[in-house]
């Protein structure tokens, strides 16, 4: 990314520098496979000798304690959720993103703020609102947008980590069983994904392919990203 | 401005920095309006339990850049702001912030983050019906500050932003910085200044004065606990403006 540049004023109080590394955003619903194709990219990508660093969603060690006691209680509303993530986004951008770009790190990001909005916008929040609260984001070189329906997506989850209460959005109860409110919930994500996509030039890349053929669709991609100069 | 939407409550705020009287100013309000009656509830910065521990660990370890510490405090004040202020507001009580948005903008923006950032994070704050601003001189701050605490804390300084290596003199720098925000602020948004070198009962005195007329030909919730004198006042005299003194700091 060499000069990095932010959706708004960035970080006013740091000058950023140099940045040589490239950052990459795997973006998609819960289930869709996400962190299967970052372990994936990390080994092709280590293999062919570039360094990797990954960060994803509430992996910020400063709001990690105290995000998940919040989200264990009943108490937590939805203005106050997604500031939450926001103080947890702008930890790593800052602590952990941006170091590694200046070290010349290939950083996969495991979702970043566009997921964070597209829950927001479900909640009812107001888009302007949400999407100037990133003003300090740095704009990633490559996001893929893993689009897949619901049912895919039901599959997924059901041989995998099983249907939990925040990934079927019952904190606004969408429907009065975790089934059925996964499946409205995760309708509107994709809606609402489906929106940013345009907005901020996502890759779309078709989730129900697969994961050899995914691969190669990010692969070839990010290949194209790195023999850029 | 903030925005003001329709809702029963009244919003007073206190501002000011670190030193100011403030705290002092609206605990005596508080109490004041209690024994009129009025359904009051008290909300201070940084007071989430929900946040609490989060704030606790970025601050023991110095984890915080401007960016996350100002979101921190946008999460801790939004909390309250979800669970308190607004039910609250709604409801009809009279609602008093120890700090508010205004903290943020003077505080966050001498510390290096966007004006208009910082402006749009908090904005879906109302617009207060009476924000206090207390302004004192840098000096008598400190001179408050020094004397009535064992020290100065680390972020409270601005010592993360390596203005100097003596806290007392990055405490100066910092609030200087503040102060000159909290100034440019008092246009925009409509501030009342209080002069907070004035004796302590002067100046509740006139902010009795001001909530009054804030409050006049407004039906409070009724307030069930109420002491008598506020629930018959026909039977007293009008409401006493005799501040009672407090201990101060």
């Amino acid at each position: 990314m060499s000069q990095g540049t932010f959706f708004g004023a960035g970080f006013p109080y740091r000058s950023l520098g140099d940045l040589p590394g490239k950052l990459v955003v795997l973006e998609g619903s819960d289930g869709v496979g996400r962190s299967t194709h970052i372990q994936l990219l990390r080994a092709w990508l280590e293999s062919e000798g570039y360094a990797v660093s990954d960060t994803g969603l509430t992996r910020s060690p400063l709001t990690s304690p105290g995000l998940d006691a919040a989200k264990q209680g009943h108490t937590l509303g939805p203005r106050t959720l997604s500031l939450f993530y926001a103080t947890d986004f702008a930890d790593r951008l800052e602590n952990n993103i941006i170091p590694a770009l200046k070290a010349g790190f290939i950083v996969l990001s495991d979702r970043y703020f566009y997921s964070i909005i597209a829950r927001d916008m479900v909640r009812g929040a107001d888009p302007d609102w949400a999407r100037k609260v990133y003003g300090f984001a740095l704009v990633p070189d490559l996001v893929f947008y893993l689009r897949a329906d619901v049912q895919t997506l039901v599959t997924h989850i059901v041989h995998g980590r099983g249907f939990s209460y925040w990934e079927s959005g019952m904190d606004i109860r969408c429907a009065d069983n975790l089934y059925d409110s996964f499946c409205v919930y995760q309708s509107r994500l994709i809606d609402q994904f489906d929106k940013m996509s345009e907005e901020y030039g996502f890759i779309n890349v078709d989730a129900t392919h697969s994961i050899a053929s995914i691969q190669d669709t990010l692969k070839k991609q990010i290949r194209t990203l790195l023999e850029t100069p | 401005m903030l925005k003001r939407p329709n809702y029963k409550g009244k919003l007073i705020v206190v501002e000011g920095i670190d030193g100011s009287g403030k705290s002092t100013q609206i605990d005596l309000l508080y109490k004041w309006l209690q024994l009129q009656g009025k359904t009051v509830y008290f909300s201070e910065w940084n007071s989430s339990d929900l946040v609490k521990s989060t704030t606790r660990l970025g601050k023991d370890e110095k984890m915080f850049t401007p960016t996350t510490f100002s979101l921190l405090q946008a999460t801790d004040f939004c909390d309250r702001w979800e669970n308190h202020i607004l039910p609250l507001l709604k409801a009809g009580a009279v609602v008093l912030a120890d700090r508010y948005a205004f903290t943020a903008y003077a505080r966050d923006v001498a510390r290096g983050v966007d004006p208009h950032w910082i402006r749009n994070l908090y904005s879906f704050a109302f617009q207060p019906d009476l924000a206090f601003y207390f302004r004192v001189p840098l000096d008598v701050a400190v001179e408050r500050i020094t004397s009535a605490r064992a020290k100065i804390k680390y972020y409270e300084a601005g010592m993360d932003l390596g203005l100097s290596e003596n806290k007392i003199t990055s405490f100066r720098l910092f609030q200087q910085r503040i102060i000159d925000e909290y100034e440019k602020m008092i246009a925009e948004f409509g501030l009342t200044v209080i002069d907070g070198t004035l004796p302590v009962e002067i100046q509740q005195k006139e902010i009795r004065k001001l909530v009054t007329k804030g409050l006049r030909g407004w039906a409070s919730l009724p307030n069930p606990n109420a002491p008598r004198p506020a629930r018959r006042p026909a039977r007293r005299s009008p409401a006493p403006a005799t501040p009672q003194k407090e201990n101060s700091q």
